[in-house]
């Protein structure tokens, strides 16, 4: 069972504050969803739990499993469990999504441990026929020349492959057809289960049709305005931001 | 007596017990008492003591001579080519050092001190895995050098440049000095003058020789200049693969590297020559390679530049025969404080000739990396085809890659085709691979040898092993 602590938590982007004091907590085995409109922090708050270093935290914390990682590089904070489902990611032409995703669990192991390959395939295989992946597809260069739905299928895969504790998704349905829609959704409730938490970030209602979260989270100018379960996306869905906008005018 | 000077470096070795030309970077030297010395700066005097030990005979001591005054006349190339040249005191560099002119036969009767460097290199156990012979070089002259019966028995000869001197004096000078002539530049005029060491290849009419042969230099002195000189000769319809690799310690002052290597591929013939050089970053490397490809006979540079000062080299093909085809596929990679100046030349001469160079270039905080190229294809010709690739990978924002491509193409019945690249591994790119668990510099280091990949491959896969764990090591000091 793990933990993953947001709290207070304000970023910002050079002088500019993005998140203004947001907190949250997500157990193993959760799915949160954090919806709300565009400009309003989301992919903020995901690149910063992350650790990207454009990102300044300016006061709060993150902590996983009762410990800080605020003072973790990125890939430190990946190899302690946490996994950032890109809304854009990146190309890297040359290397192989096998070769890739062998240097990222050869990049968990113990110095002068060296991984099994033929297990590691094993494995790839193993998880690429429970997502309903092509074997052809890990021998292409890491989302080189790749449609939306490639990409967003390789994101899977990864995610996957490295069974993070915690695995923030960054607008991972935007700009995809319904079929691409349905591989993310299908990738995420396969590996739904005690062991992972999710945080779903989203403009749209449409992708909690298929991920359906236990609790769902309105933000808005860099907080969290509103928290409730399902049914608060399906209202918001129905009435739009400028519902929560009015309500928080009012308040 | 010798001891080892530093004991971390020689730790590290112990943990990667890996083959590899290079494993810490060939950062260590042993001492070593040289027996002969031709002191330091240079003079008629040091080029005499040079021919005198070698017991060379007249010819080769006029020709010698000539090239010194050459070498002297010549004004340095900084018209066209970098001012750190200027940087380089010839008057404080040692021309000749060696502990004796014959090589031995067997690693046992080879020096412990000069042994020790070589078993570190990991020379002898790459010998007796995958190599047809191998000359090690330590300094001025080979230490150690050997071919396996078996190709010796087919009439090949492998032997370093002054014993072939000695013992094949009718074929070596037949053929040297021809592809590069004395007065090419001011560097090969320096190297006619004070060459020593380097190989002598010569593979008979129809015999392929299944494994490569490889040479190992090796500059263990400070202030030192390694001159090899390296001739090759592919008869008819032969087929040869050449490897060498380079190292020398991190000194303080600079050291120089100034080699010339010409190679002759008769008809039909085919030669194959893959450098892997791994310089410390104080070693000037400026180096003059060229082969002469006949009809239907085929040159291909693999030539992989890693570390040094500053590197001044351009593998060329003269395509004299028709349907000659050349070939150079290169890597450079400048880090902090580097200036790879790398490039090709092919020089068409017969119809129906081809040529492809793909070169690609790393440059990586202050590293600098520099394309020269040279396409000639005169009028009288047809049906001659060139393709050129230069591709450039920039890492962080303070790199420089300049491109300088001359293609002179007359008449119009050739096909031609350039094409360059520039890009640039992005700090987004970079957190992208960090977010999956992977460190800064490994980062860095994939993203590089995914800009090679496709040329990797096609190298020999010990090379390219070793290569990629070159990128690595360079890439992970890289991040500050």
């Amino acid at each position: 069972m793990s933990l993953l602590e947001i709290k207070n938590l304000h970023v910002a982007i050079g002088e500019k504050e993005i998140v203004k004091g947001l907190s949250l907590a997500i157990r193993s085995g959760e799915v949160h969803a954090i919806m709300g409109p565009n400009g309003t922090g989301k992919s903020t708050l995901s690149k910063a739990i992350a650790g990207h270093p454009d990102y300044t935290i300016t006061s709060g914390d993150v902590l996983l499993d009762g410990k800080s990682i605020l003072a973790l590089e990125a890939d430190e904070r990946a190899r302690a469990g946490l996994f950032l489902a890109f809304q854009y990611p990146s190309e890297i032409p040359g290397v192989s999504i096998a070769n890739f995703l062998r240097a990222a669990q050869q990049a968990r192991m113990a110095e002068g441990e060296e991984l099994d390959a033929s297990a590691y395939y094993k494995r790839l295989y193993s998880k690429m026929d429970l997502l309903k992946i092509d074997r052809k597809f890990t021998s292409r260069s890491v989302n080189d020349g790749f449609s939306g739905g490639e990409k967003k299928r390789c994101e899977i895969l990864q995610m996957a492959m490295l069974e993070p504790k915690f695995a923030l998704m960054d607008e991972t349905d935007s700009g995809l057809d319904i079929d691409a829609l349905r591989i993310v959704a299908d990738g995420v409730n396969t590996m739904r289960g005690p062991n992972l938490g999710v945080l779903l970030i989203t403009h749209y209602q449409r992708l909690l049709d298929y991920i359906i979260p236990d609790h769902v989270h309105v933000m808005y100018d860099g907080r969290l305005v509103k928290s409730g379960d399902k049914s608060l996306a399906l209202e918001l869905e129905a009435k739009g931001y400028d519902w929560v906008k009015k309500e928080l005018a009012i308040v | 007596m010798s001891q080892p000077l530093d004991t971390d470096t020689l730790e590290t070795a112990a943990e990667n017990p890996v083959v590899g030309i290079d494993q810490s970077r060939g950062d260590f030297k042993y001492d070593v008492n040289y027996e002969f010395d031709a002191g330091t700066g240079l003079n008629e005097n040091t080029v005499r003591y040079i021919s005198s030990v070698k017991k060379e005979a007249p010819w080769i001591l006029d020709f010698r001579l000539k090239a010194l005054k050459t070498f002297l006349d010549k004004p340095m190339p900084t018209h066209w080519a970098t001012k750190d040249l200027e940087n380089i005191h010839f008057d404080k560099i040692r021309y000749y050092l060696s502990s004796g002119q014959k090589p031995k036969r067997t690693w046992d009767e080879v020096p412990d001190d000069i042994k020790k460097t070589f078993e570190r290199l990991g020379i002898p156990e790459q010998e007796r895995k995958f190599l047809a012979g191998v000359e090690a070089q330590f300094d001025s002259e080979a230490a150690y050098s050997n071919i396996k019966d078996l190709v010796a028995k087919q009439g090949v000869i492998f032997a370093n440049s002054t014993e072939a001197l000695r013992e094949h004096p009718e074929i070596f000078r037949k053929f040297f000095g021809k592809v590069i002539p004395t007065g090419d530049n001011k560097f090969s005029a320096l190297n006619s003058a004070v060459f020593s060491g380097g190989s002598f290849i010569y593979v008979p009419p129809g015999v392929k020789v299944a494994q490569p042969l490889q040479a190992y230099f090796r500059i263990n002195a400070e202030n030192f200049g390694q001159f090899e000189r390296t001739l090759i000769i592919a008869d008819e319809g032969s087929e040869v693969v050449y490897m060498e690799g380079c190292t020398a310690p991190k000194f303080s002052t600079s050291t120089l590297h100034s080699a010339v290597v010409e190679l002759v591929a008769l008809k039909g013939a085919k030669i194959q020559y893959i450098t892997v050089q791994n310089w410390a970053n104080n070693v000037f490397n400026l180096v003059t390679k060229r082969g002469v490809a006949h009809e239907e006979a085929e040159i291909k540079w693999i030539d992989c530049n890693i570390g040094s000062r500053l590197t001044m080299k351009y593998p060329g093909v003269v395509l004299k025969g028709r349907k000659a085809r050349g070939e150079v596929l290169s890597i450079a990679l400048a880090n902090d404080g580097q200036h790879q100046d790398t490039g090709a030349k092919m020089i068409h001469a017969a119809d129906e000739t081809t040529s492809n160079i793909i070169a690609k270039s790393i440059s990586v905080g202050q590293g600098r990396s520099t394309y020269r190229g040279v396409v000639h294809i005169p009028k009288h010709l047809k049906g001659c085809k060139n393709n050129t690739e230069c591709d450039a990978l920039l890492i962080n924002a303070n790199s420089r890659t300049d491109t300088y491509p001359a293609i002179s193409v007359r008449g119009d019945r050739h096909a031609v085709q350039h094409e360059a690249s520039v890009s640039k591994v992005s700090a987004d790119q970079i957190f992208y691979m960090q977010s999956r668990g992977l460190t800064e510099g490994q980062a860095m280091s994939l993203s590089v040898n995914g800009f090679i990949n496709d040329l990797a491959r096609q190298f020999p896969m010990e090379y390219s092993v070793e290569l990629k764990r070159l990128i690595d090591l360079e890439m992970e000091g890289s991040v500050g």
